[in-house]
C-alpha cells in the first residue's frame, strides 16, 4: 500500500482511478459515492438470487390439508451461465419458475432479478419467459404474435420492426410468418415461444422445458440456440428432465425433487462425486469368484463375460483374471453421468424421505 | 403504461373481430330490414314506433349477448389457455391487462353498434321516406344504449376475473334481467321492514341500474330525455364502471394463475 | 410499497368512492324520475301488448306490475296528489297478466271509484275491472263483493248492489256476511249499520295496507256521523221538552242522562255551537265525514290516513 497521498482527498474519482490500482477506487468509490451502487454493481454479477422462496397449497374440501409445492429455495444464477433447474415432473420446477415471473404469489420468501426486487414491472423488460408447452393466441400470425409481444415489452416501432424479422430468421419461422398460429405444429409452436422470449433482446432467459415436444433435429437446434445466447453474454436458466441436455450444455445445475433441493454444483464438480465404474470384458463364461467378491455386476454373453465394477477395484480385478488366467479382452472406463447422480440424489430423498415418515 | 393499454385493447378488438363477432351485423339487418319491408307493406300507421322500437331493442339485445358471450371469457379463457404467462412475463401490470381487455371489448361494441345505427337510421328512412328533428332523439338512445354495453361490459370482465365462463354468463345475464327491473326493487325495497330493508336496499341500489338508461320508449315517442338526466345517466354509468373494474383489478391482482 | 401494494390501495379507494358515488347518483336520478316505472303504461298501446311483451313469463309480469300500482297509488297517495290517471291501465294490465291476482280486483274497487283525490274517480272503469274478473273467476265471492261494495259506495245504487251481493251468496264457500248484506242492502241501505257492516267486511278480507286503512278511515268517520246524528236527535227532544237550545254540552248530557260528555273516537269531546249545532273538534282528522262538520267548512279532500293499523 502506497503512503497516503494527498491527491486522495480530491473528489473527483476519476482521476484518481486512472492513476491508481483497482483496489484503491473500490475504497474510494465507497467512500465518494456510497455504498448502494457499488451493492448495485455487485450485484448485477448475480442474474437470480433466490431468498427461501416457498409454496404451500391448501387443498380439500375444507382448504385443511396442506400440499407443500416448494419448500424454502435458496439459489443463485451467476451472469452469464447456462443454469440447468432438473428434476423429475411434479418437482417443483415450474412452481419455481412461476414464482420468480410473478403468475404465482409465494407463500414466503423473496428472490431478486438481477440486482432488483423480483415484483418490481421494469425488471420484466429484461427478462424473457418460455412456458412449457406453451399456448399463444391462436388467431394471430406468427409476426402479428411478435409484433405485439414487442410492443407489450416496449420495444420501439422502428426496432420492433427489425427485431421482429430477426428473431423470427433466427428459430427458422421467417417462411410462415403469415400463417395464423393455430395452424403450428408443437415444434413450430416451440420455436415461437423461444422467438418471443428473446424478442426484446434480454439479459436472462428463463425456458421451461424448451425441448418438449421437439424433433432431435429441433432439440439441437434449440441447444445451438442456448449457447449462442451464452456467447452473446446473457443469461439462461433452464428447467428440464431431460439430464443429457443438461450435461452438455449448462455451466451449473440444480437437483430439485418433491420440492426440495437436493444439490446444487458445476457438472463437472458434481459428477465426479460419484464413484466412476469400469468396464471388464473377458473371453469365456466363467465367473471367478473373487471378481464377483469386488462387488462386480457380470453378464455372460455368447462366449464373452461383461462385468461393470468400480474404478478403484480395477487393478484387482485384472490380478484375479490374470491368476486365473482367463484372457481379458477390454477395459473401459465409463463416463459417469449426471445421471448417476440424479439418480443416487433422488433415492437418497427416497430414504431420507423413508425414515422421516 | 397508456401504450400497453391501448396495445391490449387493440388486441382484444382483433380477437373479437378474428372471432367473427361482427357477423351479427348480418342477422341484425336481415331483422331490421324484414320488420322495415313487412311494416312498410301493412300500413297500420305505426311504422315509425315499430322500427324505432324494434331497431333499438335488437341493438340493445344483440350487444348485451356479444358483451356477455365476449366479455366472460376475457380472463378465464387466457388463464385457462395459458396464453396470460407470456403476457404477464412482460412489463405489463396485472391492472393494465384488465384496462386495455375492457377497452378493447368496449371499442368492440361502440363499433358494432355505429353499424347498427346505420341500419336502424336505413330502415327509418325507408319507411317513414325522409327524416323530421325528433328522429336525432335516437342518437340519445343509442348514447344510453353505449352507456349500458359499459356497465355490462365491466360487469362481465368482472366475473370473468374469478368464475368459469359457464357461471359468469350466468351472473352477468341475471344482473341485466334485475338491472331491468331496477326501479322496481328499490320500490320492492321500500316496502319492506327492518332487516330485510336493508338487506333489499343494499342490494337494489347496488344491482345496475338499466331501467333508468332505457329510454327507447320515450325516444319512440320522441319524449326527449332531460339534459340533468343525460348527465346523470353518463356520471352513473362512469363510475359503475368504475366500480366494476376495480372489484375485477382486485381481484385478478391476487390471483395464483394455474 | 411494493408495485402490487400500491395498485391494491388505489383499486379498493377506487371502489369505495365509485361505490358511493353510484347510490348518490341513484338517488338524485330517482328524484328526476319519479314516474319512472310508469313509463312503459304511458307508452303501452293495450294491455294485450304487454302480456305478448311478457314472453310468457305473465306471472312475474303481472307480480311487477302490481307492486308498482300499489308503489304509484301509495307514493301519489302520499304526496296528496290529485289525479291517479294510470291506475285503471296499471291495474287492467295487471289483471290481464294474471287475471287471478285477486289483491288487484279488491284495490280497483277501494281505489279507482271514489272520487280524487280520495280515488281515480272512474266507477265504471271500476265495474269493468270487477266483471272481467268475475268473468275469469266464477268461483271467487270476493269479487262479486267487490263489485257490490262499489255500487253501494259509489253510485249509491242500492238495488244492484243487493242483487250483486245475493249473486255472490251462491258462490259455493261464499262467507255468510254476503247473504246479510244482500238482505240489508235490500231494506236498510242507507243505515249506519249496513255501512259499519260493509267496511268491516272491507277491512277484515284484505292484507294491504292502503285498503285497510281506508277501510278505518270510513269506519272513524262512520262512527262519528252516527254520534252526530244521535246528539243532533238528543238537541231536538230538548228543544222541544225545553222550548229553547241546550246552553252547552254538558247541560245537554244532564239532561239527557247521558253517562260522560261524548267524545269522537280520538277523544276529543263533540261541540255543541249556540246555534244548536253539534260539530266535530277537528274535522280534518275524519276525511270522510258527513256530519258534525262547522259550517263553511270545506272538506279539504285530502285524506290524511293518519291512523296506524
Amino acid at each position: 500500500m502506497k503512503p497516503a497521498d494527498p491527491s486522495f482527498a480530491h473528489p473527483d474519482a476519476v482521476t484518481l482511478v486512472t492513476g491508481r490500482n483497482v483496489l484503491n477506487a473500490v475504497v474510494l468509490h465507497i467512500i465518494f459515492f456510497g455504498n448502494t451502487s457499488l451493492r448495485q454493481s455487485l450485484a448485477q454479477m448475480t442474474a437470480i438470487e433466490i431468498l427461501g422462496l416457498e409454496k404451500t397449497y391448501k387443498v380439500g374440501f375444507w382448504l385443511k390439508r396442506v400440499r407443500r409445492a416448494l419448500q424454502p429455495l435458496h439459489l443463485t444464477v451467476e451472469e452469464g451461465e447456462i443454469f440447468g433447474f432438473l428434476g423429475p415432473n411434479g418437482a417443483g420446477k415450474t412452481t419455481t419458475l412461476k414464482m420468480l415471473m410473478g403468475l404465482v404469489f409465494p407463500t414466503a420468501g423473496t428472490a431478486r432479478i438481477l440486482g432488483r426486487e423480483w415484483t418490481d414491472p421494469e425488471v420484466k423488460a429484461q427478462i424473457g419467459f418460455l412456458p412449457e408447452q406453451p399456448y399463444f393466441y391462436d388467431y394471430l400470425t406468427a409476426h402479428e404474435l411478435l409484433d405485439y409481444y414487442g410492443q407489450l415489452s416496449g420495444v420501439p416501432g422502428k426496432d420492433r420492426k427489425r427485431r421482429v424479422d430477426e428473431v423470427l430468421q433466427r428459430v427458422g419461422l421467417a417462411d410462415v410468418k403469415g400463417v395464423q398460429l393455430r395452424k403450428f405444429s408443437k415444434g413450430m409452436l416451440q420455436r415461437a415461444g423461444i422467438a418471443q422470449a428473446i424478442l426484446h433482446n434480454p439479459k436472462l432467459v428463463f425456458f421451461d422445458e424448451p425441448m418438449s415436444g421437439l424433433d432431435p433435429l429441433g432439440r439441437r437446434e434449440v441447444r445451438d440456440l442456448m449457447e449462442q445466447l451464452k456467447q452473446e453474454g446473457k443469461t439462461v436458466f433452464f428447467s428440464t428432465h431431460i439430464l443429457s441436455d443438461a450435461e452438455a450444455l449448462c455451466d451449473r445445475v440444480a437437483i430439485i425433487n418433491k420440492g426440495e433441493l437436493r444439490g446444487v454444483g458445476a457438472v463437472e464438480d458434481l459428477t465426479s462425486t460419484v464413484q466412476g465404474k469400469v468396464e471388464v470384458i473377458w473371453q469365456g463364461t466363467q465367473i471367478p469368484a473373487s471378481i464377483k467378491a469386488l462387488g462386480a455386476e457380470c453378464h455372460a454373453t455368447g462366449d464373452t463375460v461383461r462385468a461393470v465394477l468400480p474404478e478403484n477395484q480395477q487393478d484387482a480385478a485384472i490380478d484375479a483374471l490374470r491368476r486365473e488366467r482367463i484372457r481379458l479382452i477390454a477395459i473401459t472406463p465409463l463416463r459417469t453421468s449426471l445421471e448417476a447422480y440424479f439418480v443416487e440424489k433422488l433415492q437418497h430423498s427416497q430414504t431420507t424421505a423413508g425414515t422421516t415418515a | 403504461m397508456n401504450s400497453r393499454i391501448v396495445h391490449i385493447a387493440r388486441n382484444t378488438f382483433r380477437e373479437a373481430v378474428r372471432d367473427r363477432v361482427l357477423y351479427n351485423l348480418i342477422a341484425f339487418a336481415l331483422l331490421l330490414s324484414g320488420a322495415a319491408i313487412f311494416v312498410g307493406q301493412i300500413s297500420i300507421d305505426i311504422e315509425r314506433l315499430v322500427v324505432v322500437n324494434l331497431g333499438l331493442t335488437a341493438v340493445s339485445l344483440f350487444g348485451v349477448v356479444i358483451a356477455i358471450f365476449i366479455g366472460i371469457g376475457l380472463v378465464s379463457k387466457e388463464i385457462e389457455k395459458r396464453t396470460l404467462y407470456t403476457v404477464l412475463s412482460r412489463p405489463v401490470r396485472r391492472w393494465e391487462f384488465i384496462v386495455g381487455k375492457f377497452f378493447g371489448l368496449a371499442g368492440t361494441l361502440v363499433v358494432n353498434t355505429f353499424f347498427m345505427a346505420i341500419g336502424v337510421f336505413g330502415a327509418l328512412l325507408y319507411v317513414a321516406h325522409k327524416f323530421t328533428r325528433p328522429d336525432a332523439l335516437i342518437l340519445v338512445a343509442l348514447y344510453f344504449i353505449i352507456l349500458e354495453f359499459l356497465i355490462i361490459c365491466s360487469l362481465a370482465l368482472l366475473f370473468s376475473s374469478f368464475s368459469s365462463p359457464l357461471l359468469s354468463a350466468v351472473f352477468a345475464f341475471s344482473l341485466f334481467v334485475i338491472g331491468s327491473f331496477a326501479d322496481d326493487l328499490r320500490g320492492f325495497a321500500g316496502l319492506t321492514h327492518g332487516f330485510t330493508r336493508w338487506f333489499a336496499t343494499g342490494a337494489a341500489y347496488l344491482v345496475p341500474n338499466f331501467s333508468a338508461l332505457n329510454v327507447i320508449s320515450a325516444v319512440a315517442h320522441q319524449h326527449a330525455p332531460g339534459a340533468q338526466l343525460i348527465v346523470q345517466n353518463t356520471l352513473y354509468a362512469l363510475f359503475y364502471t368504475a366500480m366494476a373494474l376495480s372489484g375485477a383489478v382486485l381481484i385478478f391482482e391476487r390471483r395464483n394463475l394455474k | 410499497m411494493t408495485a402490487r401494494q400500491r395498485t391494491t390501495v388505489i383499486a379498493s379507494a377506487s371502489l369505495a368512492v365509485s361505490m358511493a358515488a353510484c347510490v348518490l347518483l341513484l338517488r338524485h336520478i330517482d328524484r328526476i324520475r319519479p314516474q319512472a316505472s310508469i313509463d312503459d303504461v304511458l307508452y303501452v298501446a293495450s294491455p294485450q301488448m304487454v302480456k305478448r311483451a311478457s314472453l310468457g313469463f305473465d306471472g312475474l309480469m303481472a307480480c311487477i306490475y302490481w307492486t308498482r300500482t300499489v308503489q304509484y297509488f301509495g307514493h301519489r297517495h302520499y304526496n296528496r296528489e290529485k289525479s291517479y290517471n294510470e291506475l285503471a291501465p296499471l291495474l287492467e294490465i295487471t289483471t290481464t297478466l294474471d287475471p287471478q291476482l285477486f289483491p288487484a280486483y279488491q284495490f280497483g274497487a277501494s281505489f279507482l271509484a271514489p272520487t280524487p283525490p280520495n280515488g281515480a274517480g272512474e266507477p265504471a272503469r271500476a265495474i269493468q275491472l270487477m266483471e272481467y274478473g268475475i268473468a275469469h273467476n266464477p268461483d271467487n265471492w270476493q269479487i262479486y263483493y267487490n263489485l257490490g261494495f262499489v255500487y253501494y259506495t259509489e253510485l249509491k245504487d242500492y238495488k244492484s248492489a243487493s242483487e250483486i251481493f245475493a249473486r255472490g251468496s251462491k258462490v259455493p264457500g261464499a262467507h255468510p256476511f254476503m247473504k246479510i248484506l244482500a238482505a240489508q242492502m235490500a231494506e236498510h241501505a242507507g243505515d249506519f249499520a249496513t255501512a259499519r257492516l260493509l267496511w268491516s267486511a272491507t277491512f277484515e278480507t284484505s292484507n294491504e295496507t292502503n285498503i285497510r286503512q281506508n277501510a278505518m278511515e270510513h269506519l272513524r268517520a262512520i262512527s262519528v256521523d252516527e254520534d252526530v246524528t244521535n246528539l243532533q236527535a238528543a238537541v231536538t227532544r230538548f228543544g222541544e221538552r225545553t222550548g229553547r237550545l241546550p246552553s252547552g254540552m254538558s247541560e245537554l248530557v244532564a239532561a239527557e242522562h247521558l253517562p260522560g260528555i261524548p267524545a269522537d273516537p280520538d277523544g276529543n269531546p263533540y261541540q255543541l255551537t249556540p246555534q244548536g249545532r253539534v260539530q266535530i273538534a277537528k274535522p280534518d282528522d275524519f276525511p270522510f265525514v258527513t256530519k258534525g262538520l262547522p259550517s263553511g267548512y270545506k272538506l279539504s279532500g285530502l285524506p290524511k290516513f293518519h291512523t296506524k293499523i
